[in-house]
């Protein structure tokens, strides 16, 4: 069996024995600053402005199926299950198709759709990422094979940076098999340090605050 | 009367730039130290031991360490053979621990120039004049082993009539790197081109460096380009009235 | 040249005399290096060298304990139904991916960035079964076409032109000499979309693996790892041991410093956080989730306290864009697919130092590798250490004679004052006195051999000078006082 023979080889190389419990780990250092929720809001925004991310403050859920109806217009859209898209009343919007529980089904819409949108379980205020855990609500696939993805936010979401989201969530994996960061619209630069956008992923990211 | 200080002057000043060796003696003269010159000095061990020949390095370590052994300071115009001195020789007597007591007792007391000048006798202006525009050149081993940045520079902005100015490149290293520039001549030649170009893009006169080897290979190569410009170790500027 | 020789293979020298190849190379790597030191500026990241502190201590700390974390990392992974396989070299993860891919009727795989599946050269193993496996990330997918290795551990195709992708893709994709970037990026848009929606297989690297979560994390700008980790029914990621760090909260520490110090960004576009299938009630994802924790010589690098920080490395590049020599020779000179200060480390590791001794001899020791390294690997003493070994291997095979008699010499001259002083005094008068005051461009010819032949081939040669400076100070002492 590889498995013994490597652990084996493993523990001759350190000069531990099998069962032995680690030394002390270095303390986990996370820092939280006190940062209010506008300055979350606008750090978020600015951050995300300037990967070329399109960002949007609503103050109601009107606003922001305002700005997903205008965006969606004439397009053919996939929305995620998160119940934040059926409060703002996006799900209802008639080029809009929601409500997926089968893989097969959701892929072939994602790969047929020209926006994809989701709501997201955190953002991260000093770089401008949206954090996707995937569940029920949100599938992998809607914030990632259609060209532009909008994502409603709720404000309290908006955290001020990746300590505190591993503070809330020491170990993700106990809630999800997948928890995605994403920052900015997908992007290369893979030939001559040339910038171009929506290589793989969507060349486009929305995101209303709510 | 100043502190007793012993001039290591390496074995490329004693040898190719005796005049470096001179100035760095009148310079510490000039602000009341009392300057000797162990005569049973040679070399550090460094290109033994950047060359992977650890015992030979070792031997001739140990013997510098017998020469200086006695001195309260021991001076040196060179970041690198410092380093070698206060940061390697205890990789080399690693399992000797008399000689890494012996090394190590040394090592604390082994300062190169600039930093002698600027952080033990807190000067900077040695009364030198030099009527020149010059650029910097930041020695690898000085900048990144012994964190000398700041000293050359506060010492250079001291020296009347003395213009300094930055290279884009300043921090590159020149490709001399001991026996790889022979034993890697192209690369090392490619290397140090790329430096004088960004010597030559500031329309300095001069190039000042801590160590000699650097300026070897920069003036090598400045002067197989034809290019007018010139090299003077730090300790010849300071001298320079 | 002597398969024993430390010295510069011949085969730099087209490297160095190519002048667009040396462009291409120096802006792309200085472009890097500024858009890394900004991002690291006291600034906007106080907390850097911090940072890189905690980096190292988890690393230090998860690989001396490292039985016990990938126990646990086991653990968990299987946990989350998923399930890790250990391979000791390529040829079993070769194995375990056609056995996989047999038994489940797999025709394609989609394949992401992976420095270490390029180490065990995977595609080519499994192409040799009639398995395709096409590489995702578009660098990876054109050099796969141009059949090249990666130049640069995050820019694989650093080297490439937009002419040379037009004269690529007009060869294997049939596209008319297309040199619009962004039309050429759009091209491999759509042929990989393709790909990933049919593909049965999604075969993806790690950057890390978390120990108290039996996690996978990849870092990426394209979006197409998480295609690869979405979109097929089986995600395998394939990760050197060495990957491990103890525990998700760790994960920031290292999140900051990768993008800042490979890209300058402060988060790459997406990290993902992957530990087992697809789970009850979620939508998609893959159904089968394996991780393939490869071996390959890393037990033996584990052995050695000093040298296990090469092991440590994320993977950054950071140490190739700072390193003035990668900068000149570039990454395909390097003899195996990690280039550049850290290649030079880790590759006469895992080789043996005899296969290419030159390798660690290939630095001018300059240090720039060690200041910008996000987990502080001590490059340069490494280096040394290497160096050293070389040289010992080469006495034990009575090779190299000429050099370790010259050091020898060298060694006992440099004991000898007065044999040192008289020697000098003699080479000096050797040396006639050139058109530059003490400068020489050329010697006699007799002289004109080894290392004199060899400094003078690039820059002029400082004249010994005729009293050197012992002999200044006796008359100096003389005439002062």
């Amino acid at each position: 069996m590889p498995r013994e023979k490597i652990l084996h080889k493993v523990r001759t190389a350190l000069g531990r024995s099998s069962g032995q419990l680690p030394a002390t780990p270095p303390p986990v250092r996370l820092r939280i600053p006190e940062v209010p929720l506008d300055a979350r809001i606008e750090s978020f925004t600015c951050a995300l402005n300037k990967l070329n991310g399109k960002t949007c403050v609503a103050h109601s859920p009107q606003e922001a199926l305002d700005y997903a109806a205008q965006l969606c217009e004439g397009k053919r859209v996939v929305a995620s299950n998160s119940p934040v898209l059926r409060e703002c009343g996006i799900t209802g919007l008639p080029n809009v198709r929601s409500n997926y529980t089968d893989a097969e089904k959701l892929r072939e819409a994602c790969a047929a759709a020209d926006v994809g949108i989701t709501s997201a379980d955190y953002a991260l205020g000093d770089t401008g990422s949206l954090v996707m855990i995937a569940s029920p609500r949100e599938a992998r696939l809607i914030s990632l094979l259609p060209p532009v993805h909008l994502a409603i936010v709720p404000r309290s979401r908006i955290l001020t940076g990746l300590d505190e989201l591993f503070t809330l969530l020491p170990n993700p994996a106990e809630q999800t098999s997948s928890m995605v960061l994403i920052t900015g619209p997908s992007r290369t630069a893979d030939i001559e340090q040339i910038l171009v956008r929506g290589v793989h992923g969507p060349r486009e990211i929305h995101v209303v605050v709510l | 009367m100043g502190p007793r200080v012993a001039l290591f002057v390496t074995c490329i000043v004693d040898q190719l730039f005796p005049r470096v060796g001179l100035a760095m003696a009148d310079v510490l003269e000039r602000i009341g130290c009392e300057v000797d010159f162990p005569e049973a000095q040679t070399c550090c061990g460094q290109p033994a031991f950047n060359s992977g020949y650890r015992a030979e390095a070792r031997d001739v370590a140990r013997h510098f360490l017998s020469v200086f052994e006695q001195a309260e300071y021991i001076v040196v115009p060179s970041g690198s053979c410092t380093s070698m001195i206060s940061h390697h020789y205890a990789e080399l007597f690693r399992k000797e621990p008399e000689w890494l007591d012996r090394a190590r007792a040394v090592g604390s007391r082994v300062v190169e120039f600039s930093t002698f000048l600027t952080e033990v006798m807190k000067v900077e202006d040695v009364g030198a004049r030099l009527d020149a525009v010059v650029t910097y050149h930041d020695s690898c081993h000085a900048l990144r082993e012994l964190s000398v940045k700041s000293g050359p520079r506060r010492l250079l902005g001291r020296v009347r009539g003395l213009t300094l100015k930055e290279m884009d490149r300043a921090e590159e290293c020149c490709g001399f790197g001991g026996t790889f520039s022979v034993k890697f001549a192209e690369t090392s030649g490619g290397m140090v081109r790329t430096k004088v170009d960004s010597i030559l893009r500031t329309g300095a006169e001069i190039v000042v460096s801590i160590d000699s080897s650097c300026l070897m290979q920069l003036q090598g190569a400045l002067a197989r380009a034809n290019a007018p410009v010139r090299t003077m170790h730090l300790a010849e500027v300071l001298a320079s009235r | 040249m002597s398969r024993t020789a430390t010295t510069e293979p011949p085969k730099f020298r087209q490297t160095l005399e190519d002048a667009n190849l040396q462009l291409a190379v120096y802006t792309a790597t200085g472009r890097l290096m500024e858009k890394r030191r900004e991002a690291v500026a006291a600034d906007v990241l106080p907390e850097y060298q911090e940072l890189r502190t905690q980096a190292h201590e988890i690393k230090k700390h998860t690989l001396d304990n490292l039985d016990y974390y990938l126990e646990l990392f086991e653990e968990r992974v299987k946990a989350h139904g998923g399930k890790v396989v250990y391979c000791k070299d390529g040829s079993e993860v070769a194995d375990f991916v056609l056995r996989l891919a047999k038994e489940r009727g797999a025709r394609l795989i989609v394949k992401s960035k992976s420095m270490t599946t390029e180490e065990i050269d995977l595609n080519e193993r499994l192409a040799h079964h009639q398995l395709e496996s096409v590489e995702t990330d578009l660098g990876e997918y054109i050099l796969q076409l141009a059949h090249q290795r990666p130049y640069h551990i995050v820019a694989p195709a650093l080297h490439l032109t937009r002419y040379d992708v037009a004269n690529i893709f007009t060869e294997k994709l049939g596209v008319e000499n297309e040199t619009v970037i962004e039309k050429q990026t759009m091209i491999a848009r759509g042929v990989l979309r393709q790909k990933f929606l049919q593909a049965d297989i999604g075969i993806s690297g790690a950057n890390f693996l978390v120990a108290d979560s039996g996690a996978v994390v990849i870092v990426e700008n394209e979006g197409n790892a998480r295609l690869t980790t979405s979109a097929p029914r089986i995600h395998i990621a394939v990760a050197g041991m060495e990957k491990m760090i103890a525990r998700a909260q760790d994960l920031p520490v290292f999140l900051k410093l990768l993008g800042r110090s490979a890209t300058g960004q402060p988060l790459t576009v997406y990290t993902s956080f992957l530990s087992g299938p697809r789970r009850e009630g979620e939508v998609d994802g893959p159904e089968e989730f394996y991780v393939v924790l490869l071996d390959n010589g890393r037990t033996r690098l584990l052995a050695d306290r000093e040298k296990r920080q090469s092991l440590y490395c994320i993977r950054c590049g950071a140490c190739l864009n700072h390193c003035p020599v990668y900068r000149k020779v570039g990454g395909h000179n390097y003899p195996w697919v990690y280039s550049g200060p850290i290649g030079a480390v880790i590759t006469p590791q895992y080789m043996g130092v005899g296969k290419d001794p030159w390798l660690p001899f290939a630095s001018s020791l300059c240090g720039a590798c060690y200041e910008v390294c996000p987990v502080k690997i001590n490059i340069p003493k490494l280096l040394l250490d290497l160096r050293s070994e070389v040289t010992k291997l080469k006495a034990k095979e009575r090779a190299g004679w000429a050099e370790r008699t010259a050091f020898r010499l060298w060694a006992w001259v440099m004991r000898h004052p007065r044999i040192y002083e008289l020697m000098g005094s003699m080479t000096a008068a050797f040396f006639p006195e050139g058109e530059t005051p003490g400068w020489l461009r050329s010697v006699p010819p007799f002289m004109n051999i080894g290392p004199l032949k060899k400094w003078l081939s690039q820059r002029d040669l400082p004249r010994p000078a005729s009293k050197s400076f012992r002999q200044h100070w006796r008359s100096r002492r003389k005439g002062v006082r």
